[in-house]
């Protein structure tokens, strides 16, 4: 890749830039910072869409009453099961129980605070899941267009 | 606490923090020059290894064997620590930033606040250096950031003890003992016949250039056995390690370049240099891979033969890719 080559397109970088290595005048390969590249913007969407998907689903079920608002913050955080139940140092059976609405609301307040701090939020934010859809930070190019 | 730091650009966390540390106390070595004595290059493609549910693409070797190999190579005495207590680990930092001493650690991408928004993805295995700290700030030489940045310790503490695949469990490492002009040669021909013999002899499908024909024959079955939802998915994923996370493009392809033309300036061997050539087209074919490929995830292409496309170019790259080792294992 030659250094003139070196993608400079508005990515998901926020005014930041990455170093690639490309071919400058004299043939050599050096660092060039690239402000961004549409390729990585693409597929930086779509794994930020898998995952909000997945969110989205949690959050429908929080307000339909059939799970409780820590399944939606721990998804938000992007966590497993797994990975809660050790940044909290619970069983993973736990957590999975506390899944349930009416479990989770007879927990007391030093189980809500454990979750969370791991989850770097106050207990009254991990109570509740939002009702509207939280605008989205990360849109696939072509909605961007059109908007 | 701040001592004067020489930050530079790089590509890779784990190459620029090392590179960075040994620049720091008189060995000015470059990225590529470490990742490629580190022997960093690799193709892996891991079907039943998955990552959320998407198999495990890499395009260089597991997290910490560039630091593991150039310190074996070069005889460089590398002080690590690992800690059980959140407190001791940011104790210990403070004391040596105290000392004057710059450190690097391992932190998930996750919890440092400086990146992006949108690159923040549970990833343990992220490499930076810091060397001071002002208030409750440390000053932060993070390598794939064009200048220095810094971080609320309290975040930092939580990226230090991520859980999860490659817990860091604080880890924290700086160089005790290092020669100050070591011989580069040996080591550079040793690097570069480890990774020659890693990309072309290793008797598994699922790695090298072997692992590399793996993955274009899966690209063809994709859209038959994962479905139009899912296909692209995975695509996206395979282009991710590629170009995402820190590769200095072409999945290390062009770092490896680089490497290869320092290092026959040193070795003097013509057949190096032609393979630095060959190795710069190639990483022009994964980049477009990486375009084709995104094109298709944005939902632009459908159909079979796209896949097909696909296939045809990472079997290209294979092909070149065995071509340019073979070349490297005869010159070395």
């Amino acid at each position: 890749m030659k250094a003139k080559e070196v993608p400079q397109e508005e990515s998901i970088l926020e005014g930041n830039r990455r170093a690639c290595y490309a071919e400058d005048e004299h043939g050599r390969y050096v660092v060039v910072p690239s402000k961004g590249w549409e390729v990585e913007k693409i597929i930086n969407a779509q794994a930020h869409a898998e995952i909000d998907k997945h969110v989205e689903e949690a959050r429908q079920e929080v307000l339909r009453g059939e799970a409780s608002p820590l399944k939606y913050h721990m998804l938000k955080c992007q966590m497993t099961p797994g990975l809660l139940s050790a940044t909290t140092g619970l069983w993973r059976w736990q957590v999975h129980r506390h899944f349930k609405p009416k479990v989770f609301a007879s927990l007391k307040r030093p189980m809500l605070e454990r979750y969370a701090d791991a989850m770097k939020m106050n207990v009254e934010e991990l109570c509740k899941a939002p009702h509207n859809i939280q605008p989205k930070n990360h849109i696939m190019p072509d909605e961007t267009e059109k908007t | 606490m701040k001592q004067p730091f020489d930050h530079r650009h790089a590509a890779h966390c784990e190459s620029g923090a090392l590179s960075a540390l040994l620049r720091n106390r008189g060995l000015d070595l470059s990225e590529p020059m470490v990742f490629g004595i580190g022997g960093g290059l690799f193709f892996l493609y891991m079907p039943f290894i998955k990552m959320g549910g998407i198999p495990l693409t890499a395009y260089r070797d597991a997290p910490r064997v560039i630091i593991k190999n150039i310190c074996k190579r070069l005889g460089i005495t590398l002080r690590t620590m690992r800690f059980r207590k959140p407190e001791d680990s940011m104790a210990e930092l403070d004391r040596l930033l105290e000392k004057g001493i710059a450190v690097g650690l391992q932190a998930s991408v996750f919890y440092l606040s400086y990146f992006p928004r949108d690159m923040r993805f549970q990833f343990n295995a992220h490499n930076l250096v810091v060397f001071g700290k002002e208030g409750d700030n440390y000053l932060i030489s993070d390598p794939v950031f064009e200048h220095p940045v810094s971080c609320p310790a309290d975040d930092l503490r939580r990226a230090r003890f991520a859980k999860g695949i490659y817990a860091p469990k604080g880890l924290l490492y700086y160089p005790e003992k290092m020669p100050s002009s070591p011989d580069l040669k040996e080591p550079i021909k040793k690097a570069i016949r480890q990774t020659c013999g890693r990309m072309l002899n290793i008797p598994l499908p699922f790695v090298g250039v072997r692992g590399i024909r793996y993955l274009a024959r899966e690209i063809e079955r994709w859209p038959v056995k994962l479905g139009p939802e899912k296909a692209p998915l995975y695509l996206g994923s395979v282009i991710r390690m590629q170009e995402e996370i820190g590769t200095g493009g072409a999945g290390f392809r062009f770092m490896y370049t680089a490497f290869l033309q320092e290092a026959s300036d040193l070795l003097g061997l013509p057949h190096v240099k032609d393979a630095a050539k060959m190795m710069s087209e190639n990483g022009d074919l994964w980049r477009e891979f990486a375009v084709k490929g995104a094109r298709l995830c944005k939902g632009h292409e459908t159909g079979k033969e796209i896949y097909n496309e696909l296939a045809a170019i990472v079997r290209e790259c294979a092909d070149r890719e065995e071509e340019i080792f073979r070349l490297l294992k005869k010159a070395v």
